[in-house]
């Protein structure tokens, strides 16, 4: 058994502690908005925040979110109007969108921790998602334009940082 | 009926054949084509996919389109959508013409029935193919709304015009919901005149070519999209199978599911015996959740025999293609014109001969396969994503022995395609245990599982020859190319007809390119022994994928042999003369076309131009798929080669196409950016290799597709044109590798000939 906060409601799963919260959240919950990809945390399509962090729920025991407060892409925001998904939309950035909904987890996240990210941070940050349609430019240029949307600092849309641009 | 469209179209019958076509009042709307509309089908704006059944209209021809009272437009679709907003695409050809309300223009992906004939989505046919039938549909809808609209209004047809999903006349209009809902219409048209239909003139378009927000695309950014993996049906158990050492022949010696029992949630184990064999020695795991059914699989211990391949390597694959390509009378050669090969390298001043691999390479669409099969009512019902239902639903039905219309899929989103999944393997297990469990049963292959029985594309050998005169002018050339054939392994009766025989188009495409090279022979060789140790598969831009690896270095490399600029060279042999003149009606321009696009690649480049030391740019040219639907694309990528390292960076890649008419400008650069970064990916990231009859590489954690980081620089433009649409899923992935290899040598001198290029090759090559 194990209780935690799903998308603000309160949950209770009785599966083994072992199980990964991925299969909680799709077969237990089934909520099936998070994906399966990979299996061992390599490709980000089962992105959720735990805590507010982007964590890879299928590596992720159950019984290590007890208490915690899990949030997947159904409850990123009520209308689905989070800056990160309104950029998505706007340029357009899902293919097959089976990654999708990790990459807009991902990096909804980061923006929390880094509100004007460099181009060099959302390359560091995202490259740990696959995107086997391979929407990179996109979703690089989708993370800036969400970027500005919440800050509007400037820096998003190009910070120079010295041979940290190279590519 | 030339390429391989054709022949799959003339040996699976098509709904888009040219048959009369009728629209008619139908419920509380007006139906278009030929038929009621389809249940249970996926509307991918919907959330949750799934749309209830509307009122059925009661005719029976099949439908492409309807009306209803309230003026939305539904457009059926018979593609899969994996990514390419296929539907969207499809409808605005059709909406154009109808002068519809684009605002009111919905889309539904089928479920498979035989009325609507030939259900395949690959080969970057979709646009291509559908564009003149959409076209005339669109256009006969238009002409029957406005006499019926006419009518309402009291006036001569001749007085209205449509637009914008009304007909109006002077400053009086009715809206097309309106028509609709006063019903009273009914127009048939003959084949002849839908052959004859009046399609507007290209200045007169006002959704071809205009940009336009995917319809399939919200659904993709809130978790509502759904794919084959979200299908659920009540009292559906779930499935992991456990795979034998080998894709043929594989036997199950004995189960030993003891350690399971203990896990909550475990059923039992299910042995597959397929007689179709399309499955051999496959053991289900059946659970109550698919975490269960994952869980006790580790714990149970299944004994196999292996097939007679067990033990066969990539090396021996290769080995086998060389021996093959060295025998002179193996393989099957093109019908590529003059052919008097011999004679012109006998005579020749000079001659050139190089050989070229690739690796095998994995699909990795990251849905892993799967499919939820339930039989009731004496239909299998299959809810999954799949790329060719038409090919898949005869071996289901002869595995099932029940008719093959008593076989249904559903469709579903599927995320990622890239050719896997035109190979409908993967269902078959799932029908079976349904059968036999006599329930819902839900098959889903773990990642490790899915690669491991991929449908890979093959390792390829190739060899490549050209004859110079003393002048260095071309003489002769030819091209052999040994790879497994997935179209001889799946899809036996598409092989098309060469001169001594029939081959694979799917295997060696791309090498009938569009040089004018004198004498030619292009040759097509089956490896017996790839085809017998794995199921090779169709992977996104398939054989061009390695024939344009061998033939655009090979350029390079001759083009240098004879002491002329790599683009100079190519520009003289695309001459447009001969069988390179091009024709109707989807070549028109030939060869010219093609040098018209190297032109602007090498402008827009900056071709010529000093670059830093160990920096290179270099060039590759192709026209894409097939020599009846030719995408004319050229790529230009800089490099840099850290020689210490032998790491090679992409700075940027530079693309310039023509596929004629584009009618969704922000898809057709979405389709080539992610063509391209295919391209690079399996240029430099990716590749694996057979060893014991397995792929080396079954998960992420050794096997490194192209990640967000790599990605260079890019520039894509696309030349205006008004000539017929072609493909844009594939072409752009063909061009790249040979590219980057070419750039390496202009960087460095250093000549690569195996994909992928590794660093470890790199320093190699440095060495000479």
């Amino acid at each position: 058994m194990t209780s935690f906060t799903l998308n603000g409601k309160a949950v209770t799963v009785d599966i083994d502690d072992d199980t990964p919260l991925l299969w909680a959240i799709r077969e237990e919950a089934g909520l099936t908005g998070t994906k399966f990809g990979c299996g061992i945390g390599m490709c980000g399509a089962c992105t959720v925040h735990v805590g507010g962090r982007a964590t890879r729920s299928c590596i992720t025991p159950v019984s290590a979110v007890e208490g915690a407060e899990v949030t997947t892409i159904e409850g990123l925001d009520p209308a689905a109007q989070h800056p990160v998904q309104k950029a998505w939309r706007a340029i357009q950035v899902p293919q097959c969108g089976y990654c999708q909904s990790g990459q807009i987890m991902q990096a909804a996240a980061m923006l929390k921790d880094f509100p004007a990210p460099s181009d060099a941070d959302i390359d560091a940050v995202m490259t740990g998602n696959l995107c086997r349609c391979m929407t990179y430019v996109r979703i690089r240029e989708a993370v800036r334009e969400a970027a500005a949307e919440m800050g509007g600092h400037g820096r998003a849309v190009s910070a120079p940082q010295a041979g940290k641009d190279a590519a | 009926m030339s390429g391989p469209l054709q022949r799959l179209k003339g040996a699976q019958g098509s709904a888009l054949s040219r048959r009369g076509f009728m629209v008619t009042a139908a419920g509380a709307g007006i139906a278009f084509g030929f038929t009621r509309l389809a249940q249970a089908a996926m509307d991918p704006a919907e959330p949750g996919g799934t749309v209830a059944p509307a009122a059925p209209p009661q005719v029976d021809p099949s439908l492409w389109f309807a009306i209803d009272a309230a003026g939305t437009v539904t457009v059926n679709i018979i593609r899969a959508e994996m990514g390419q907003h296929v539907g969207t695409a499809l409808a605005r050809i059709l909406a154009d013409e109808l002068e519809a309300d684009w605002d009111k223009v919905r889309i539904v992906h089928v479920d498979t029935d035989p009325k609507w004939g030939l259900m395949v989505t690959g080969g970057s046919w979709s646009v291509s193919q559908t564009f003149p039938v959409f076209s005339q549909a669109g256009a006969a809808g238009r002409i029957a709304l406005i006499e019926a609209g006419a009518r309402l209004l009291g006036v001569a047809p001749s007085a209205c015009v449509a637009r914008k999903g009304h007909v109006v006349s002077g400053g009086r209009s009715v809206s097309y919901g309106d028509i609709a809902r006063r019903g009273g219409v009914l127009r048939r048209f003959s084949e002849a005149e839908m052959a004859k239909m009046p399609i507007k003139p290209v200045s007169q378009r006002r959704l071809i070519g205009a940009p336009v927000k995917a319809l399939d695309i919200a659904a993709k950014t809130d978790g509502t999209a759904r794919y084959g993996i979200d299908a659920k049906l009540p009292g559906m158990v779930h499935a992991r199978p456990l795979l034998p050492p080998t894709r043929n022949g594989a036997k199950v010696v004995s189960i030993d599911d003891s350690a399971a029992r203990g896990v909550k949630g475990y059923l039992q184990c299910l042995e597959i015996n397929d007689p179709t064999r399309t499955v051999t020695g496959w053991v289900l795991v059946i659970a109550q959740s698919y975490h269960a059914a994952l869980k006790a699989s580790r714990l149970v211990k299944v004994q196999w025999t292996g097939g007679d391949k067990a033990t066969v390597s990539e090396k021996d694959i290769q080995d086998h293609a060389f021996a093959l390509i060295g025998k002179g009378d193996t393989g099957v050669d093109l019908d590529v014109g003059p052919d008097a090969v011999g004679p012109a390298f006998a005579a020749a001043a000079s001659t050139l001969q190089r050989d070229y691999t690739t690796a095998t390479v994995l699909h990795f669409q990251l849905e892993p396969l799967n499919a939820l099969a339930h039989e009731h009512d004496g239909v299998m019902e299959v809810h999954t994503g799949n790329q060719w239902q038409s090919l898949i639903l005869p071996t289901l039905a002869k595995a099932l022995d029940l008719p093959e219309d008593k076989v249904i899929l559903r469709s579903y989103m599927l995320g990622g395609g890239f050719g896997r999944r035109l190979n409908g393997d993967y269902i078959v297990p799932a029908v079976l245990a349904a059968r036999a469990l006599k329930r819902p049963v839900k098959l889903v292959l773990t990642r490790e599982d899915d690669a491991r029985f991929d449908s890979v594309r093959s390792p390829s050998a190739q060899r490549v020859a050209m004859a110079f005169d003393k002048d260095h002018g071309v003489t002769a050339m030819t091209h052999d190319a040994c790879a497994g054939w997935p179209t001889q392994v799946l899809a036996g009766t598409l092989l098309s007809p060469g001169k001594n025989g029939k081959y694979d188009p799917f295997a060696i495409a791309g090498a009938d390119h569009w040089y004018d090279v004198g004498q030619q022979r292009v040759r097509a060789i089956s490896n017996d022994l790839a085809n017998a140790t794995f199921c090779p598969g169709w992977l996104r831009s398939v054989g061009p994928g390695w024939t344009n690896w061998a033939l655009e270095s090979f350029m390079d490399e001759a083009a240098h042999h004879a002491g002329v600029d790599p683009v100079a060279f190519r520009l003289r042999l695309l001459n447009g003369k001969g069988r390179n003149a091009g024709s109707a009606p989807k070549a028109v321009g030939g060869a010219l076309r093609q040098a018209a696009v190297l032109r602007e690649l090498a402008h827009k480049a900056g071709w010529g131009k000093a670059l830093p030391k160990d920096t290179g740019l270099g060039i590759a040219t192709s026209f894409g798929q097939e020599r009846d639907m030719p995408t004319w694309v050229g790529c230009a990528a800089q490099v840099h080669v850290d020689r210490a390292s032998g790491v090679v960076t992409v700075q940027k890649l530079t693309l310039v196409t023509d596929a004629g008419t584009i009618v969704d400008p922000d898809g057709a650069l979405a389709q080539t950016q992610g063509g391209a970064l295919w391209g690079l990916s399996m240029a430099l990231h990716e590749g694996t290799e057979f060893a014991n009859a397995q792929v080396r590489d079954v998960n992420l954690d050794t096997y490194m597709p192209l990640r967000l980081a790599d990605v260079p620089e890019m520039d894509i433009s696309f030349l205006p044109s008004t000539q017929a649409p072609v493909g844009l899923g594939e072409p752009a992935v063909t061009v790249v590798a040979p590219a980057i290899g070419n750039a390496i040598f202009a960087a460095t001198g250093a000549r690569l000939r195996h994909l992928p290029i590794t660093p470890e090759a790199v320093r190699a090559a440095l060495k000479g």
